[in-house]
């Protein structure tokens, strides 16, 4: 295993599509919600212990080698907006292109055959860190940390946001992201020996209804 | 993990050739700044170059689809055969930093539309630096106007400089803003030594034919 290869795929420069996407934050600024760095950090926390521990979940039990088909669809029992469900097969599909190229496996080849219009990002998400020779954990904490890096970066661009006081939200999160890894993998765990009906199902309704709010819009900066 | 190259499907997009075997369409970027006349030029490309060629159109905007909806109101292509990328404020980051979503157009309009002997990506207007990555595009025009200032080919950067094909348009209006035509030229031939220039004026008579068959040269050369 190669601890560098966490960063490489952690990294917000990895090709993977996802600068095109505010993770909830454009719909919620504009509804008013996300105006200043304070509303930043109460919107990231929530997403983090919704959006962001389901994916941690996800990605950790395809690291664990549960079954591809059977964690998509409980990423999809548990995305109740058509837009997000939308939006994650894309990011899905942009993320094993990265991951294929980066660390060719026969199992990421295995998932492009299975889904040719992509599979939910998490699920992408851990077998990309189960061919690059990552745990659960380093799975499960990409995908917490996305799920509020996107949408800081994208608030910067949104309400030309000071990009310390954005960091500063990020960094103050840290602790809590360190909560929501650990319950994903513990989840994850569960679910080998129970099922996926042990995965998490938290979510936030207000970045449901937002996403397809959003996705109806004509004018819009981000895809999601 | 798994680092040999026995991997036969190809992951990333600059392989010629598609999974079935078979030479998939050149991809030619257009990109320059905002208002040079790129979406006018893959118009008039378009209505010169549908009779004898199969073509489709990815458009990349940066905050509408109103480049997808003038070739659409246009009716330059039948509208399954145009697609519009969301690139999320950042046109440049699509076409060269990470080019996942474009290349999925151009794959899916491979798919649906099928077989293309050509794929035109236009980038949302930008700034003097923005190309293409080699993985989307096989060549790229730069087009930049006389309106634009007639110093911009004297300063030079990446897209003037490195373009396969540098198009000098609108010179019909250089009259009206003073733009020094031949100053431009010799600025051009100096920053790009042998590489072509072609003036355009998409007014006048001869229109986008200089393009066209630049155009047709480099997809003979394609297919040679
Ligand atoms: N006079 C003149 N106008 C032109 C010419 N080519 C394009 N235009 C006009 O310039 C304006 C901008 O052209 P577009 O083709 O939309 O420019 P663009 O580079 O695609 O613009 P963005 O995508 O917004 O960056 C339109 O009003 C065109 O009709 C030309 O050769 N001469
Ligand atoms: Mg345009």
């Amino acid at each position: 295993m190669s601890r560098a290869a966490l960063l490489v795929l952690a990294d917000g420069r990895f090709p993977a599509g996802g600068h095109a996407h505010s993770g909830g934050a454009e719909a919620a600024v504009k509804a008013g919600r996300v105006t200043c760095a304070a509303s930043l950090e109460d919107f990231c926390r929530g997403r983090a212990h919704t959006a962001g521990l389901v994916a941690g979940a996800l990605a950790a039990a395809a690291v664990l080698g549960m079954d591809a088909a059977e964690l998509d669809a409980a990423a999809d029992a548990r995305t109740p907006s058509p837009a997000l469900r939308a939006a994650a097969r894309r990011l899905g599909r942009q993320l094993l292109r990265a991951a294929r190229a980066s660390w060719p496996s026969d199992e990421l080849d295995a998932l492009a055959g299975a889904f040719p219009k992509g599979a939910h990002q998490p699920v992408v998400l851990g077998l990309a860190a189960r061919a690059a020779g990552l745990g659960p954990e380093d799975a499960a904490y990409c995908a917490a940390y996305e799920s509020v890096s996107g949408p800081a970066t994208a608030t910067v661009r949104l309400l030309s946001l000071d990009p310390f006081d954005a960091t500063g939200v990020l960094a103050r999160l840290a602790p809590e992201l360190d909560r929501v890894a650990d319950s994903a993998v513990e989840a994850a765990r569960r679910a080998v020996t129970e099922g996926v009906d042990a995965l998490p199902a938290a979510s936030g309704p207000l970045l449901e209804v937002g996403a397809e709010w959003h996705a109806a819009w004509p004018v819009r900066l981000f895809a999601s | 993990m798994h680092l040999d190259h026995s991997h036969h499907a190809p992951a990333v997009g600059a392989d010629a050739h598609r999974p079935d075997g078979t030479r998939r369409a050149l991809r030619i970027g257009l990109g320059g700044p905002v208002g040079s006349g790129k979406t006018a030029t893959v118009a008039a490309l378009c209505r010169q170059l549908r009779q004898e060629l199969s073509l489709a159109v990815v458009t990349n905007d940066i905050y509408t689809r109103e480049d997808a909806e003038f070739l659409l109101r246009e009716a330059v292509l039948p509208p399954e055969r145009i697609t519009a990328v969301e690139t999320g404020a950042c046109p440049h980051t699509a076409i060269r930093d990470d080019i996942s979503a474009n290349l999925e157009a151009v794959e899916d309009l491979e798919d649906a539309v099928g077989p293309l002997d050509l794929i035109l990506v236009e980038s949302g207007g930008d700034n003097l630096t923005a190309t293409f990555s080699k993985g989307l595009v096989d060549a790229q025009v730069f087009v930049i106007d006389v309106a634009g200032g007639d110093d911009i080919p004297r300063k030079g950067g990446p897209g003037v400089t490195t373009a396969d094909l540098l198009v000098v348009n609108k010179t019909d209006l250089a009259p009206y803003v003073g733009s020094d035509l031949a100053r431009m030229a010799a600025d051009a031939k100096a920053q790009r030594a042998e590489l072509p220039v072609v003036f355009q004026s998409l007014r006048g008579e001869t229109g986008v034919a200089d393009v066209a068959a630049w155009v047709r040269e480099r997809l003979a050369a394609w297919t040679a």
